[in-house]
């Protein structure tokens, strides 16, 4: 099924207290290589049939009044998935 | 990597006349000159930053500073008894006896709960949480006083759905419990709803603290979450402004705050403490690094030098006059010796708490801030936090206030018959403003720490201080912003006056006050007029009731678009128990107890409950308040409470008689049989206002028959009015409030009409 992959991060200036606590996590468990993790949400969009540039501006209003916060998250990417 | 270059002090002197994005950052044109006059130059844009947040009304409390001075200076030596650190600390302290204390303090976070309602409350609580701890207590409760617009508004499930979340996934993680507080549904809310939080905690006499930073040569430390770029209200101008084009673009004005660290905190300070460790200490809520460190070095030696680079970094982008502004939440300010830094640091390492050391208290009388090697502010701290601009704003009686108050209630058709009288009865306790709230409660813990003697829906909350002995202290908010907008006066009185009762029922000693006022615009001058007399009010009333205001918080600009909200003053009275064993519970438990009403009945239907919702109607002047009667109220159920006379108590406020018969016998399912011939009689009323009215000084009491002669014996000594109206009934299926010779209604249907309005909007 064709498939619209829409990403959501929080903010770059917002506290992610999620990637804070997988970020401390994994300096305990001694992967000291990553110095900070920040955690988004990935939605999938099936759509029956094709698609098209309505379909994908449909996803982009929805992707930035409803499946994200504007105030502290940023919509980072919408695509048609692979 | 930002290439931002910070404006320094030299580079001050050197450029006078650069212009400065001052009216962006919020300041009026003669507080920029004030500036430049202390200054002898331009402000940096450091300086310039810290100036514009700490002499904004929120933290400057420049409009409001005159009045304000009411509550120092209506006090009587009573009132300085018990009072161990009042107005201006980050929260006010009371003793409670046997070498234990208190701190409470209420505070808004209106603005932000509007724009992001989850974290902008959930961040209200975090900060008056820090609050409290900074006086050196355990946090042991918090509660909210919240305001929503009309309950079939739109937007208001979005709105309350998010605050309502927000203060139990912060509270609740924090293992607080919540033990009280308000719900109001009102349109004139619709678009700056209210939430008002407040905290209360627990400390020995030698373990409180204070923010000063004393002592030449101790560090100053910052220690909790890292500084990011959140909550720079001003300075997403800063940041996109003339100070550099190429620096981060808009930050978000709003916070997000992270529980379980404020709880690492918590526990981290409190170690801090028991080992003497700290000199001082500041919480950091609005202004952040700008306000912890002038107000340290105003209330201490005066002097500070701080190494901004040294301030540990989310963002590593941040420019000085961000850094300076942040309101990252979870964060302390510390002022330790230098000789028990290392000890210092042993704990808050063990707490894995991210610290480090910024500077160092000097004698100089300067704040100093050095960033990258470079002075950029060099001030008198005192000119930021405490000599800030003081505004005597133009006052102007409404010209609205007299037709309004001309528009009496007592022109509105009122039930005669029985049928009326239930339905109307019903109406009210349906009613969004009376209705049963469980459906928030419910989201809150509040037996979590072992210690609530009291919780919703009890008068008051109450919590267990010493375990052993039993000494507890109870709390109760009010403001009835109807009332309030009638008379603001007589609303703040009212207020008082409610919180004290309900304090009283639950059978402590009303000891101290707390307030948030909240407002419309500061520049509207009939605005300015409702806050002048609530203040007046509320003062006077503090010296009638001899209880001192301790701190609290305004806020304003609260409006709906162009119409600013009813003023809302909430007022929090705080109150000591000998013994929480010896509280009083506020609904019946058995049958066959008497039901006494004390007080007197007027007709007070002016601003009620029942002209709101059966009239819709909003005019006249609030009841009569007589705070000496409500202090001889206080001390007669405390004399009752000693001698274990009564088995309940319930204060009479919104709804009147109707909606306390109702709660009474919705809590535990016991029914009752009441009357209210001797009401009408001896009051000159009738049923409906016998049953309807707000008249105040009012409570029902249940007592033993095996007690009745001690207790009328008691309110005959103490010259109260008394009538027997009732005796509690049968509980069961088939329990009902009979209201004898008017209407009859069962408990269970009582139940459902209270239980299904908040549901049916937000479930």
């Amino acid at each position: 099924m064709p498939t619209i992959v829409v990403e959501v991060m929080p903010k770059a200036e917002i506290l992610d207290p999620q990637g804070k606590a997988v970020a401390g996590a994994l300096t305990r468990l001694g992967h000291n290589q990553f110095s900070g993790v920040r955690i988004g949400k990935r939605f999938e969009l099936t759509v029956d049939g094709p698609v098209t540039a309505e379909t994908l501006a449909a996803a982009k209003t929805i992707a930035e009044d409803i499946l994200s916060n504007s105030v502290i998250e940023d919509v980072v990417s919408i695509s048609e998935a692979k | 990597m930002s290439t931002h270059v910070a404006d320094t002090v030299d580079n001050a002197i050197a450029t006078p006349d650069k212009v400065q994005p001052y009216g962006a950052l919020g300041l009026k044109d003669d507080e920029y000159a004030e500036i430049r006059k202390i200054l002898g130059r331009r402000p940096t844009s450091g300086e310039l930053a810290m100036y514009s947040v700490m002499w904004s009304e929120h933290c400057s409390y420049k409009s409001s500073k005159i009045y304000l001075r009411q509550f120092g200076q209506k006090v009587s030596e009573k009132m300085k008894e018990k009072l161990m650190v009042g107005m201006g600390e980050n929260a006010g302290v009371v003793d409670v006896g046997e070498g234990w204390a208190v701190t409470f303090k209420v505070e808004s976070h209106n603005h932000p709960s509007y724009i992001e309602p989850f974290q902008g409350a959930a961040t209200g609580v975090g900060g008056i949480v820090r609050d409290i701890i900074s006086m050196g207590a355990r946090p042991v409760a918090v509660m909210d006083q919240l305001r929503f617009g009309a309950i079939d508004h739109p937007d208001t499930p979005r709105v309350l759905h998010g605050v309502v979340g927000g203060i139990s996934f912060y509270g609740n993680c924090l293992g607080l419990p919540n033990i009280g507080g308000e719900t109001y549904f009102d349109s004139c809310y619709q678009g700056n709803p209210l939430v008002n939080a407040l905290s209360v905690g627990v400390l020995r006499h030698e373990d409180l603290h204070l923010a000063n930073a004393s002592g030449v040569g101790n560090k100053i430390v910052l220690f909790g979450a890292r500084t990011g770029g959140d909550g720079i209200g001003g300075a997403s101008i800063l940041a996109s402004d003339s100070f550099d084009s190429t620096g981060p673009t808009k930050r978000p004005a709003v916070q997000v705050g992270d529980p379980f660290a404020e709880k690492v905190l918590i526990e981290c300070c409190l170690e801090l403490y028991r080992e003497g460790l700290v000199e001082g200490i500041q919480d950091l809520g609005a202004a952040g690094i700008s306000c912890a460190t002038s107000e340290l070095a105003s209330n201490g030696d005066g002097g500070m030098f701080v190494e901004l680079d040294h301030v540990l970094l989310r963002d590593p982008t941040l420019t000085a006059e961000e850094i300076l502004m942040s309101e990252s939440q979870e964060r302390m300010m510390a002022v330790v010796k230098p000789e028990l830094l290392d000890q210092f640091m042993a704990v808050v390492n063990k707490w894995d708490v991210e610290t480090s050391v910024l500077g160092e208290v000097t004698d100089t009388g300067r704040l100093v801030i050095h960033h990258g090697g470079e002075e950029i502010v060099n001030v008198d701290p005192r000119t930021v936090a405490i000599d800030g601009p003081v505004y005597e704003r133009p006052v102007a009686y409404p010209t609205w206030i007299d037709a309004l108050q001309a528009d009496s209630a007592d022109k509105l058709a009122r039930p005669q018959s029985g049928a009326e009288l239930k339905d109307q009865f019903l109406s009210l306790v349906a009613s969004p403003n009376l209705a049963d709230k469980s459906l928030i409660t419910t989201q809150y813990d509040y037996f979590v720490m072992g210690n609530t003697a009291l919780s919703f829906p009890d008068d008051a909350g109450m919590i267990r201080v010493d375990e052993e002995s039993g000494l507890g202290f109870a709390i109760a908010t009010d403001a009835n912003g109807r009332y309030c907008q009638l008379d603001p006066y007589q609303g703040a009185r009212l207020a008082l006056a409610e919180a004290y009762r309900n304090v009283a029922v639950s059978g402590a000693v009303p000891a101290a006050v707390t307030d948030c006022l909240n407002f419309g615009s500061p520049e509207n001058p009939e605005v300015m007029w409702q806050f002048k007399r609530a203040v007046e009010g509320l003062a006077d009333g503090c010296l009638e009731l001899e209880i001192p205001v301790t701190g609290g918080n305004v806020s304003f600009y609260n409006q709906t678009g162009d119409a600013p909200i009813h003023p809302t003053p909430v007022v929090g009275v705080l109150g000591v128990i000998d013994d929480v064993a010896r509280r009083i519970p506020s609904s019946w438990q058995d049958e066959g107890n008497n039901i006494y009403l004390l007080g007197y009945t007027r007709t007070e239907l002016d601003g009620s409950a029942w002209a709101g919702t059966i009239h819709n109607h909003l005019g006249g002047v609030p009841p009569v308040v007589d705070l000496a009667q409500e202090k001889e109220l206080a001390d007669l159920l405390q004399g009752a409470a000693i001698e274990s006379l009564i088995l309940s108590a319930h204060d009479l406020s919104d709804g009147g008689l109707g909606q306390a018969l109702a709660e009474s016998v919705m809590r535990f399912g016991v029914g009752a049989r009441v009357w209210l011939d001797e009401i009408i009689e001896r009051d000159g009323v009738d049923a409906a206002t016998a049953l309807f009215s707000e008249s105040t000084g009012r409570v029902i009491v249940s007592v033993p028959r095996e007690d009745d002669v001690r207790f009328l014996g008691l309110c005959e000594a103490r010259n109260y009015p008394v009538l027997r109206i009732g005796v509690t009934d049968q509980g069961g299926e088939d329990a009902k409030l009979d209201v004898q010779g008017l209407f009859e209604v069962s408990v269970a249907e009582i139940r459902q009409r209270s239980n299904e309005t908040l549901p049916k909007y937000f479930g």
